[in-house]
């Protein structure tokens, strides 16, 4: 008994000793991560044109300063009506916006930058799509056999992902002047890397089973991708690029905001004008489109790939 | 498929079908043989759908115009300016002889003596200055006096006067004073060391200019050009491929490929050429240590002779990089540091928060179904607000900075880590929970070793996703004045897009594409 009672006091030690150990690393850690986030937050403030401190009482000047002349105006903002208070000035010249289909049927300014915004993230998610789908095929593993290609085609696709959208769109706003267009390359560009790296993960996970089978009856590789893989992994092809569609339309905001047209570049001018109306009917209108698309999109994920969609992030 | 199963002939080792089998064959699997047409033409409808969707965005937002307006041209010198700068002397006429000039801030430095521009001084007879624009009066008009016309005549040379200064000391000439002899100039010939002739090297172009005449030599063709001064550029022998004159007596551009390029003014020559690498990256021309190269420069750095008396000359090195006017490497930094810390502190922060209000947004562990759907509604609220709106009430609030990109990261996180956290939660495996209530724990102890364990990996992944994520969203709501890299990238590319021979400034970039 008595060695047996020593043998017990080393193992016991030695938990002992390990228990100490991980604690010594969770302390040293949590203390790691703090002393790193005050310094952070000391370094945010100090290198901020107002402090903390100062600022928070200003904190809603932002509500402030949105305070319009009575509280009809951001509707016939947002519907382009004419206002009792129209001085000429461009802050309440919300006819002018207007875009005419025909002599007397139009369409409110804010209404079809907010398309111009959704056809910029609609058509970038289906460059993406398209050419995300082209490349990820050729950078799984299971369907491209030679190394060199995979290589080759997943170092492309970071390449086409390392650039933030910014970079890419200013390089194109200098080409092609201001609008749209250098926003639909920038976000295009991103969403190829991102969907075909999320492609080629879905496509290596697929079952192989069809594909044998096509491979026995002798189908050349576009046959077995086409019906021996493309049937298994489209809908989650669809479920991911419904989720970049999601984030497309925010960025194409954003990158609207400096300078790509749309939705964005109007909300910026209004704000930085001190147009209270507008930047008001502006913010409802892409609140309601983002939930109404985020909406959309995660009805028809559900629909399409079931709880599967709500497991992954945003890419 | 029904064809294919009737027709084709049966090779004599495969099982033939009888007319019959193969209608019943048919029967049975309906779906198969005659698919509803959505089915059957879903692909190809899609496809149709997309095509006339992209057409109508080509329309819509005019892409063949834009693409047809394109400077394309910029597009080349932008990438070119990643790894290259450019010299940009410029050869000016002064009337028999040449004055090489250089714009401000000139990569080269002050007062360049460049290997490639070979130049040839004589002495040559200047007039006076203010006889400069004599020379094109003619002769009888000469003794004009703008200020004085009333004596029009009173120095009857063939010499031009010229007087602007002194209209009465024309008239008093005779008055002979010591001041007079400064105000009136006489209107004497200087002899000066002057540039005469200058032969540029630009890649495997040579240009000489030389009198009135600018002779380019490229590719094996040449061209020359006379030049009437001030007025009129005229190409003595046809244009080559090279060169480009819109308008006769117009400019001559000329393109050098990659090594630059050159335009022949009425007044000017004006030459680019391309260098490869960074210039100045580490001093600019202004610091001490700029003219000193390679060894020399390390040298002097650690242990030379101190350049300023006041401080060690590794000090100056590290002053002069970090404040590098052209480069700016502090602010870079700063700017760099400021993204980072922005992403760390805003998805560190909603991380915090999104934690425990998703146990409480999660339906099966918090059974309370009016505080489950407020929290869920306020995290979509947070996210909906788009990151950009959020940025700008921010910047409006706290002013331009990263406390402005931190709050607005952290209020888009706190939404969308709160929907993807509170989601895990309700897909946990009850069992374990269960076994840790049925031996008597409280219901914080049910969370922490029941249902903690089991999500804390998915947390941290995409939390740790989050903020790789929020590192380029940073970039981005920093280009609208919340802080951070984005303005100063941003403002870097603006400001070149109007001046387009103004070289980007590729640190930004690098920088940039090291944090993304």
């Amino acid at each position: 008994m008595v060695v047996a009672s020593s043998e017990m006091a080393t193992v016991e030690a030695h938990f002992r000793e390990l228990r100490s150990r991980k604690r010594l690393y969770t302390w040293g850690s949590v203390f790691g991560l703090a002393v790193a986030l005050i310094a952070s937050l000391w370094f945010a403030n100090e290198t901020n044109s107002g402090k903390f401190i100062d600022r928070l009482p200003h904190i809603f000047d932002f509500f402030g300063d949105m305070v319009p002349r009575d509280w009809v105006e951001p509707f016939r903002a947002l519907l382009d009506l004419p206002s009792p208070y129209d001085d000429g000035s461009l802050k309440f010249n919300y006819p002018d916006g207007r875009v005419y289909f025909t002599e007397s049927i139009y369409v409110p300014e804010y209404f079809y930058k907010m398309l111009e915004t959704l056809n910029i993230a609609i058509l970038a998610t289906l460059i993406g799509f398209t050419f995300g789908i082209a490349l990820c095929f050729l950078a799984a593993k299971n369907v491209t056999t030679s190394r060199w290609l995979r290589f080759c085609v997943r170092r492309f696709m970071e390449f086409l992902r390392a650039f933030p959208e910014i970079v890419i769109a200013g390089f194109f706003l200098a080409i092609f002047s201001l609008g749209p267009i250098a926003a639909i390359i920038a976000v295009s560009i991103h969403t190829i890397g991102a969907l075909g790296k999320m492609y080629f993960e879905v496509v290596e996970n697929a079952d192989m089973k069809p594909d044998e089978g096509l491979r026995a009856s002798g189908a050349n590789w576009f046959e077995r991708v086409r019906f021996g893989i493309v049937p298994q992994v489209m809908p989650n092809f669809i479920s991911y690029g419904l989720l970049r569609f999601e984030i497309n339309v925010r960025a194409s905001t954003i990158i609207g905001a400096v300078g790509g047209g749309g939705i964005g570049e109007v909300l910026r001018l209004s704000i930085s004008r001190g147009h209270e109306a507008k930047t008001i009917a502006i913010i409802a209108l892409l609140f309601c489109t983002i939930v109404t698309v985020d909406q959309f999109s995660a009805w028809l994920r559900a629909k399409l790939v079931g709880q599967q969609a709500f497991d992954f992030g945003r890419g | 498929m029904a064809d294919l199963l009737t027709t084709s002939p049966a090779p004599s080792s495969s099982i033939a079908l009888s007319s019959v089998d193969v209608e019943s064959f048919k029967q049975r699997h309906r779906e198969v043989f005659q698919p509803p047409l959505l089915k059957r033409y879903g692909l190809l409808i899609t496809f149709i759908l997309c095509v006339v969707y992209s057409l109508y965005c080509w329309w819509f937002f005019a892409i063949g115009k834009t693409l047809e307006q394109a400077n394309w041209h910029i597009a080349g010198s932008y990438l070119a300016d990643w790894v290259s700068y450019e010299a940009r002397p410029d050869v000016e006429f002064e009337g028999g002889y040449f004055e090489i000039t250089y714009p401000r801030f000139s990569p080269l430095g002050d007062n360049p003596k460049p290997e490639w521009i070979k130049t040839r001084v004589s002495t040559v007879t200047i007039k006076d200055e203010q006889s400069k624009t004599a020379t094109s009066v003619a002769e009888p008009q000469a003794g004009i006096s703008f200020m004085a016309p009333k004596k029009p005549a009173q120095k009857p040379t063939t010499e031009p006067v010229l007087n602007f200064m002194a209209p009465a000391s024309s008239a008093t000439q005779d008055s002979g004073s010591d001041n007079s002899a400064e105000t009136i100039r006489p209107p004497v010939a200087r002899q000066e060391e002057k540039i005469t002739e200058v032969v540029l090297t630009v890649g495997d172009a040579t240009i000489k200019v030389e009198g009135d005449r600018v002779e380019v030599a490229y590719q094996g063709d040449s061209l020359v050009a006379n030049i009437q001064r001030e007025q009129a550029v005229i190409p003595a022998t046809s244009l080559p491929a090279w060169a480009v004159q819109k308008r006769p007596g117009e400019k001559i551009k000329m393109s050098f490929g990659w090594a630059g390029r050159a335009e022949i003014q009425n007044d000017e020559v004006k030459i680019n050429k391309r260098f490869f690498g960074w210039e100045n990256f580490w001093f600019d021309t202004n610091s001490k240590l700029w003219p000193l190269s390679g060894g020399d420069r390390i040298a002097a750095i650690f242990g030379g002779e101190r350049l300023e008396p006041t401080r060690s000359n590794l000090s100056l090195a590290w002053e002069d990089f970090l404040y590098n006017p052209s480069w700016q490497h502090y602010d870079v930094w700063l700017k760099l540091l400021q993204t980072i810390v922005m992403a760390f502190v805003g998805t560190l922060f909603a991380t915090f928060v999104a934690f425990p209000l998703a146990f409480f947004a999660a339906r099966n562990i918090t059974p309370n179904r009016f505080l489950n759907h407020t929290l869920k509604r306020l995290f979509d609220y947070f996210r909906s607000v788009d990151m950009l709106i959020w940025a700008l009430f921010f910047t409006r609030g706290f002013g331009p900075g990263p406390l402005a990109g931190i709050s607005a990261i952290f209020l888009t996180d706190t939404g969308t880590l709160g929907k993807l956290y509170s989601e895990a939660l309700e897909n946990i495996d009850d069992r374990q929970r269960e076994g840790v209530k049925s031996v008597g724990a409280n219901t914080t102890l049910i969370q922490r070793y029941g249902v903690v364990p089991q999500v804390l990996p998915v947390f941290l992944s995409q939390s740790l996703y989050f903020w790789e994520s929020n590192t380029r969203s940073a970039t981005i709501i920093g280009a609208v004045g919340a802080g951070g890299i984005g303005l100063k990238l941003w403002e870097a590319m603006r400001t070149n897009q109007d001046w387009e021979n103004v070289a980007v400034n590729p640190g930004d970039k690098m920088t940039t594409e090291m944090v993304g």
